[in-house]
């Protein structure tokens, strides 16, 4: 179901214009880094107000390292997520040992003081004009441009998506079921509750890093504007909207998000608010995300039917 | 006489003035069922919360084969051997039947986020040992019939032996239990003293905090007494029935220290 839904509101594949194919590259940029953020809510429980701020580490670590040291882009790709991996363990430590919201306090900060480096280190990131020229990814000396880059973009939602499941699915992904539903009696049974949150948190930081690399070598110039607390918040209602009790959840809500804008264009000054409206509404009627709410009157309806029947 | 497998030492836990468990002196030998009990109030759950490291000692220490486990996190406490299900049930209402057993595999297995992300062959072996072991308490229980349930979705007494199951399932030494009969029916009783008999003939040691008396008086060897955080008596069932000091704590009489 979930697929038809994807598939009706894309338009063909086939014949698609590039407008559209830069429309789907982003989908895919933004739910690679949602499905982390999902599962770091929806799983873990914790909130983080500075996911933009890893996908800013994926990103200058592909801008800086390819433009300015020569160094080749799965090796700059490899250092942002090391990078982001090192940094989401050392935020993460001492706040996911404390209940309650110290993250999403403690990566509001963290977002920030990595905006203001984006914006200072003018020798390596340009400051605030940006970082332009970052090469293009190459395969045999081709350039991926076009559809070749929403083909790979979306074999890595392909795999996230496969690696999230299977995760969910594991002994981990009980484990930070069981959290949310009783910490006491996860303990209990053995589960280090502090540590699956940090692990948590430093996969879906490694996502969004990734996420940034491929943003960088897609727009090929980059500033800091893109990463603020404004970027992470979108990040935070991408998979609110969706649901956040699932990853399927979080890539339907990053597509409406990522997608709405485009249809609403058409209305120039209203645009911005009917989006607020069909954000707030979609969040009254639809507390659980749109996926479930759609789940919901779709068992409804059947039931009616059967009544009928 | 069997080996002791845990030593209370002098056990205190302070809540600002209340002394909810008072310089606790007591050992526990291995493959008895011990019961504790006593008047509400009177540091049974606390006892419990201390052993299994939910909050930590004023004072006092306490030994389990030997280790001191003073100061240890819940979950290093599991994985030494004790386990345990809760008063008020604490179970993942979240998840099925058979994942909340599941979940009770979590310290005796090892697969990381990356091992399970990538199906590893050693994670997806793991994984179906995993399983089989859960179906076997689910089975040991009882709950055969209820694998795929919602767990949140079961009668209250079937809540009950699934948390027994999730506790048997982290394979304990020593087996914490209380109240497991509080909110049970006559026949449902009946049938958790026969499981609980059933677990001490697999050696597992059995401390259970109860109020059902005739549930406590017909499958314990030890029976222990506490109110006001102390220890007021310890015997064999028989006795205790008897014993003055009980009768008072329990129907609050005066007792004549003369």
């Amino acid at each position: 179901m979930v697929m038809a839904i994807f598939i009706a509101a894309f338009p063909p594949l086939t014949g698609m214009n590039n407008y559209w194919v830069g429309i789907l590259i982003f989908v895919g940029i933004h739910s690679m880094t949602t499905m982390g953020l999902s599962l770091l809510m929806g799983y873990a429980g914790q909130i983080s107000l500075g996911h933009a701020a890893f996908y800013g580490i994926g990103a200058y670590s592909s801008g800086v390292l390819t433009t300015k040291f020569g160094i080749h882009p799965i090796g700059a790709f490899g250092f942002g997520i090391l990078l982001s991996a090192a940094i989401a363990f050392l935020v993460g430590k001492p706040t996911l040992r404390l209940k309650g919201h110290y993250m999403a306090v403690a990566t509001l900060g963290f977002g920030e003081i990595v905006f203001i480096f984006f914006n200072q280190l003018s020798s390596l990131t340009g400051g605030p004009s940006g970082l332009s020229d970052i090469p293009s990814l190459r395969i045999a000396g081709h350039p991926l441009e076009g559809k070749a880059y929403l083909y790979l973009v979306w074999a890595f939602v392909f795999l996230f998506l496969i690696f999230s499941l299977n995760l969910i699915n594991s002994r981990m992904g009980r484990a930070l079921r069981a959290l949310h539903s009783s910490e006491r009696a996860a303990g209990a049974m053995g589960v280090d509750a502090s540590l699956c949150k940090l692990q948590v948190f430093i996969l879906s930081a490694i996502y969004a890093s990734m996420a940034g690399s491929l943003y960088a070598h897609y727009v090929t110039f980059i500033s800091p504007s893109s990463f603020g607390l404004m970027f992470s918040i979108l990040l935070l209602m991408m998979v609110v909207v969706g649901g956040t009790e699932s990853i399927w959840g979080a890539m339907l809500g990053t597509a409406m998000l990522t997608l709405l804008p485009e249809y609403l264009r058409g209305l120039e000054d209203f645009e911005m608010l009917v989006y607020g409206a069909i954000l707030t509404f979609s969040l009254l009627f639809m507390p659980h995300g749109v996926l479930e709410g759609a789940r919901k009157l779709l068992i409804r309806e059947e039931k009616e039917k059967a009544k009928d029947g | 006489m069997a080996e002791e497998i845990l030593i209370v030492k002098g056990l205190s836990k302070f809540f600002g003035g209340l002394r909810a468990v008072d310089g606790l002196d007591f050992s526990l030998a291995e493959g008895r069922i011990q019961a504790v009990i006593g008047p509400n109030g009177a540091g049974k759950t606390t006892l419990f919360n201390l052993l299994t490291g939910f909050i930590l000692p004023s004072e006092g220490s306490f030994f389990f084969i030997g280790k001191k486990l003073n100061g240890l996190k819940p979950h290093q406490i599991v994985s030494l051997g004790i386990g345990r299900t809760f008063q008020n049930l604490e179970i993942f209402s979240n998840m099925s039947v058979l994942e909340n057993v599941m979940v009770g595999r979590h310290c005796r297995t090892r697969a990381g986020i990356l091992s399970s992300g990538l199906r590893f062959p050693r994670m997806r072996k793991e994984e179906k040992a995993i399983r089989d072991r859960a179906m076997e308490e689910l089975i040991f229980l009882g709950l055969e019939r209820r694998v795929s349930r919602p767990a949140g979705s079961l009668p209250l007494g079937e809540q009950k032996l699934l948390e027994i199951a999730r506790a048997l399932a982290t394979d304990p030494k020593l087996l914490l239990l209380d109240e497991p009969a509080g909110g049970l029916n006559i026949r449902e009783t009946a049938r958790l003293g026969e499981i609980i008999h059933r677990i001490r003939e697999r050696g597992i040691t059995i401390m259970l905090v109860e109020h059902d008396m005739s549930l406590v008086m017909e499958i314990s060897d030890e029976v222990m007494v506490m109110n006001f955080g102390k220890k007021i008596a310890e015997g064999p069932p028989r006795l205790i029935q008897r014993n003055p000091q009980v009768i008072a704590a329990y129907l609050g009489e005066e007792v004549n220290h003369a």
